[in-house]
This record gives C-alpha cells, sequence and structure tokens, in this order.
C-alpha cells in the first residue's frame, strides 16, 4: 500500500536517509530499528510528509504523494495516523477534547457524533474514565494511549509511531505496546521505529534495520532474530539483546 | 522645600490630581489594548514566510525600539497636523492626548509585537506537528492550539507592559496633555512649588503600578494552576 522509493533526505551534509526503497503492504507490522541517528525517525517522518523528501518518491496505493497537489497530498496524509514519542497531546484540552478537535475542524463531525468517536476509541485503549482529565495529570503510558486514540479518531488506514515508550517509564511500557498489539490484531498497518525488540519480534512481522540512513537488512522478524545476515544487524542486536 | 505642603494637599486638589491619574491609567489601557492588536499583527508579520510582511514587520520593530519614545511622541504630534493640512489645506487641532495615545499605541505594539513572538515560538514544535498530522490548517493550529497556549506565557510581560505604560504616559505631558505629571505641573505653577505637588503625583503613580502587579500577580498564579 505504501511504496518508498529511492528516498533521499539531507539535513545539510548529514545524509540521514539515503536512498532507501521500502514496500509496506496492508497489514504489515514493520520494525523500523537501527542505531541511534541512523535516520529511523527521519524516514518516518518522511513518509507522513513531516520532512519535504529531497530525493525519490512515496507512492500510496499507486499514487505518487505530490505536495504540490494540495487537496489528493492532504487526503493522502489523513489516511496516515502518526503517534510521537513525546505524545504531544494539547495541554490546554481535556483527553476528549484532543480526541473531537480534529474530528470537528477537519471532518467536519458534529460535536455529538465526535464524542460518540473519541469516546469508542478511549474505552478501546482503556481510559474512557479520564476522559475529562488533562494531559498534564496523566501519567506517560496513559499519555501516550490517548495519543493513540487521538489518531485513531481521524479513521486513518494506517499508523506510524516513533519509538511511542522510550519516554515511557518502564511500567509503563507494556500498556502501550498492548493497545499497538491489540491494533495489529485487528489488521491495522503499521509502521513502528522501536527499541523494543520483543515487540519487533513477536508482534512485528517484518523488520527494517537501517543504519547511517540506508536500509542494511530486511526480512521477516523470526528471520531477523534468529538469523540476522549482515555484521552490522549482528554487532547492533549484540548489543541490544541481553540474554 | 516644601513650602505650600499644606495648602497643595486639599481634598479638592487632590482630586484633581486623581483625575490626571484616570487620564494617565486610560491611556496606558488604550495603549496597551491597540498595541495589542498592532503587536499581534506584527508578530503574525514576524513569522510570515512572505518576505513584505517580515520586512515590514521587521523595520516597524526595529525603527520603534531604536528610537526614544520621547521622540516618537514629538514626531507623532507634528507629523499628523501637517499631513492633515497637506492634503486638506486645512489646519487640524487634535487633542494631545489622543495624539499621546497613538503614540504610545504604535510604541507599544513593537514590544508587544517581540513579546507576543516569543510567547508563540516558545510553544513546544510538536504542537504544530501534532496538528499537522491530524491535518488541521495552520490558521486553525494557530487559533485553536498555539494561541491558547501562547497566551499564558503572554500574560506576565503585558502585565509589566501595562506598568511601563502608565510610567510612560507622563512622556506626554510634554505635548501638553493634561494626564497625571501634567496635573502636579498645573498645581506647582499654581502655588509657586513643584515638590508637593510631585510629590502627591508620585504617590499616584506607586498606587497604580503596586494595585496593577498585585493584581497580575493574582492572575499569574491563577494561570500557574490550570497547568
Ligand atoms: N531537524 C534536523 N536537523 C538537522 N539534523 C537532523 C534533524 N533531524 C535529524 N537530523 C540528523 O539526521 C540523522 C538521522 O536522525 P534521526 O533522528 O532520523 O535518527 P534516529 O534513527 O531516529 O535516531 P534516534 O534513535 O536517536 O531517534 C542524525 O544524524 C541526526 O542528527
Ligand atoms: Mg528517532
Amino acid at each position: 500500500m505504501i511504496k518508498v522509493e529511492h528516498v533521499s533526505k539531507n539535513f545539510g551534509k548529514t545524509h540521514a536517509v539515503n536512498d532507501v526503497s521500502l514496500t509496506i503492504n496492508k497489514g504489515d507490522i514493520i520494525s523500523l530499528i537501527g542505531p541511534s541517528g541512523s535516520g529511523k525517525s527521519t524516514l518516518l517522518r518522511c513518509i507522513h510528509g513531516l520532512e519535504k523528501i529531497d530525493g525519490g518518491a512515496i507512492y500510496l496505493d499507486g499514487e505518487k504523494m505530490d505536495p504540490s497537489d494540495k487537496v489528493k497530498y492532504r487526503k493522502q496524509r489523513a489516511r496516515m495516523g502518526f503517534v510521537f514519542q513525546h505524545f504531544n497531546l494539547f495541554p490546554n484540552m481535556t483527553v476528549l477534547e484532543n480526541c473531537t478537535l480534529a474530528q470537528i475542524q477537519v471532518l467536519g463531525k458534529s460535536k455529538e457524533e465526535a464524542e460518540q468517536t473519541a469516546n469508542e476509541y478511549l474505552q478501546k485503549v482503556g481510559l474512557q474514565e479520564k476522559k475529562d482529565s488533562y494531559p498534564n495529570n496523566l501519567s506517560g503510558g496513559q499519555k501516550q494511549r490517548v495519543a493513540i486514540a487521538r489518531a485513531l479518531c481521524m479513521a486513518p488506514d494506517m499508523m506510524l509511531f516513533d519509538e511511542p515508550t522510550s519516554a515511557l517509564d518502564p511500567e509503563m511500557i507494556k500498556e502501550v505496546l498492548d493497545v499497538m498489539k491489540d491494533l495489529g490484531t485487528q489488521g491495522m498497518t503499521m509502521i513502528v521505529v522501536t527499541h523494543e525488540m520483543g515487540f519487533a519480534r513477536k508482534v512485528g512481522n517484518r523488520v527494517v534495520f537501517l543504519d547511517q540512513g540506508e536500509i542494511v537488512e530486511e526480512a521477516t522478524s523470526e528471520q531477523f532474530f534468529s538469523n540476522p545476515q549482515s555484521d552490522r544487524a549482528k554487532d547492533f542486536l549484540s548489543k541490544v539483546m541481553y540474554d | 522645600m516644601f513650602k505650600a505642603f499644606d495648602k497643595v494637599f486639599t481634598l479638592e486638589n487632590i482630586l484633581y490630581m486623581g483625575k490626571g491619574a484616570l487620564m494617565a491609567l486610560c491611556i496606558a489601557a488604550v495603549a496597551l489594548t491597540c498595541g495589542l492588536i498592532l503587536g499581534t499583527l506584527g508578530a503574525t508579520g514576524r513569522n510570515s514566510r512572505h518576505v513584505i510582511p517580515r520586512t515590514i514587520a521587521n523595520l516597524y520593530v526595529t525603527i520603534i525600539r531604536g528610537t526614544p519614545l520621547l521622540l516618537q511622541i514629538l514626531m507623532i504630534f507634528s507629523v499628523i497636523p501637517s499631513i492633515y493640512t497637506a492634503i486638506t489645506g486645512k489646519v487640524l487641532r487634535i487633542d494631545p492626548i489622543l495624539i499621546g495615545m497613538i503614540a504610545l499605541s504604535i510604541n507599544s505594539g513593537a514590544y508587544q509585537t517581540e513579546l507576543i513572538r516569543s510567547g508563540i515560538n516558545g510553544v513546544d514544535k510538536g504542537q504544530w506537528e501534532a496538528c499537522e498530522t491530524l491535518g488541521l490548517s495552520s490558521w486553525k493550529t494557530m487559533k485553536l492550539v498555539i494561541l491558547p497556549q501562547a497566551f499564558k506565557r503572554i500574560v506576565p510581560p503585558l502585565i509589566s507592559e501595562f506598568i511601563t505604560l502608565i510610567k510612560d504616559s507622563s512622556l506626554i505631558s510634554c505635548i501638553g496633555a493634561v494626564e497625571l505629571l501634567k496635573s502636579a505641573q498645573v498645581l506647582g505653577a499654581d502655588y509657586f512649588e513643584v515638590m508637593s505637588p510631585y510629590l502627591l503625583a508620585a504617590i499616584f503613580y506607586l498606587i497604580m503600578t503596586i494595585v496593577v502587579s498585585m493584581i497580575g500577580a493574582k492572575i499569574e498564579k491563577r494561570l500557574a494552576v490550570s497547568d
């Protein structure tokens, strides 16, 4: 459903993403892994259009994503939800308002309709009783679950996650991963930048290993973790896996 | 030094000075409000992607902040009537209070431009990105997400700006506007002694600035609670 073709992105002299090609099919759960600074976030942000690409092209169901075709581009982007490492919830709004704002302002739903949808997804992430709280009164894990619900309210057909659990205390990681796992079980297409190797292995079906802006290895999760091919992937796994 | 002390400190004179103090407060309030509008426009201009509004806003801020307020007041005082005369051929007589309000508004607008801009830029970039991924236009993002958060950061410096304006309103006495300082000078002339009226004016300025900063502290506390 997404085709990334020879995409490059530079920051000054840094080649953050360098000639990356990648195909993501419907229902895929792709784990983007790699050392710090390898370009995982940048690649994910390029796919959503948060970063303008310097070269190559991205296709959504065969149609090129072209920022100059504003109307179409906006519709294409609306099909992707994005979850940030630092949640980026709106601190001046309640949990419920966080979830309804864009539904009302972008999708043109009525307040009642939007709240109904929001309640549905808040229930899904187990936070319906927190709907009138403000984000600053929630734990990190709860914030991230709200952020996921907020993205889901826009009815995307794929979800992009940029290290959704990296800013969380260890005891809160699981509650967020569980929500993501449920999403995957229900058939959501997901691209997840993560350092959670357990999640990549058990929930993800494919792994894309990046280093220095390039895809070094791409394999099914099972293959990647049991039998990595490249030296760099072996080296990386020996550093992050404790066993 | 205070030869006419008992003659100056009569109820009648205190009421007269009180009227001047109210005028100062009124001038400061008008300048703060008009300055807020100019400052919002200026901040929008300075953050604009387009060169022309950015250049205009930059020029505005640089010129106003780089020249003395007193000079600005004097220039506006002479420029506006002469432009009017040049266009209509008639002589214009405007209340110096009005000129003072215009000058202080323009001046405050430049300072508020910077203040509003730093309030807006102080909102986490992630807020913009979250809105972008949810499909909100940049105008709606500004209005519904950024400005409400920026407002909290802007209020405390706005209160200090108001205090500055109350004090700076005294400068327009030089174009004959009867505000608080001018009232003191008028009394001084009446009694051939300036120290007592000046002392009275100082007390009025102090009361106003202290009350405003106390109200400001209350507002700040209330804003902090909702965080
Ligand atoms: N906005 C930016 N401006 C300049 N350089 C950037 C910017 N964003 C990323 N980079 C650089 O691009 C490279 C890739 O960064 P990126 O954030 O994509 O890495 P990452 O794999 O997500 O790392 P991490 O695991 O630390 O999040 C790094 O060298 C980084 O310093
Ligand atoms: Mg990253």
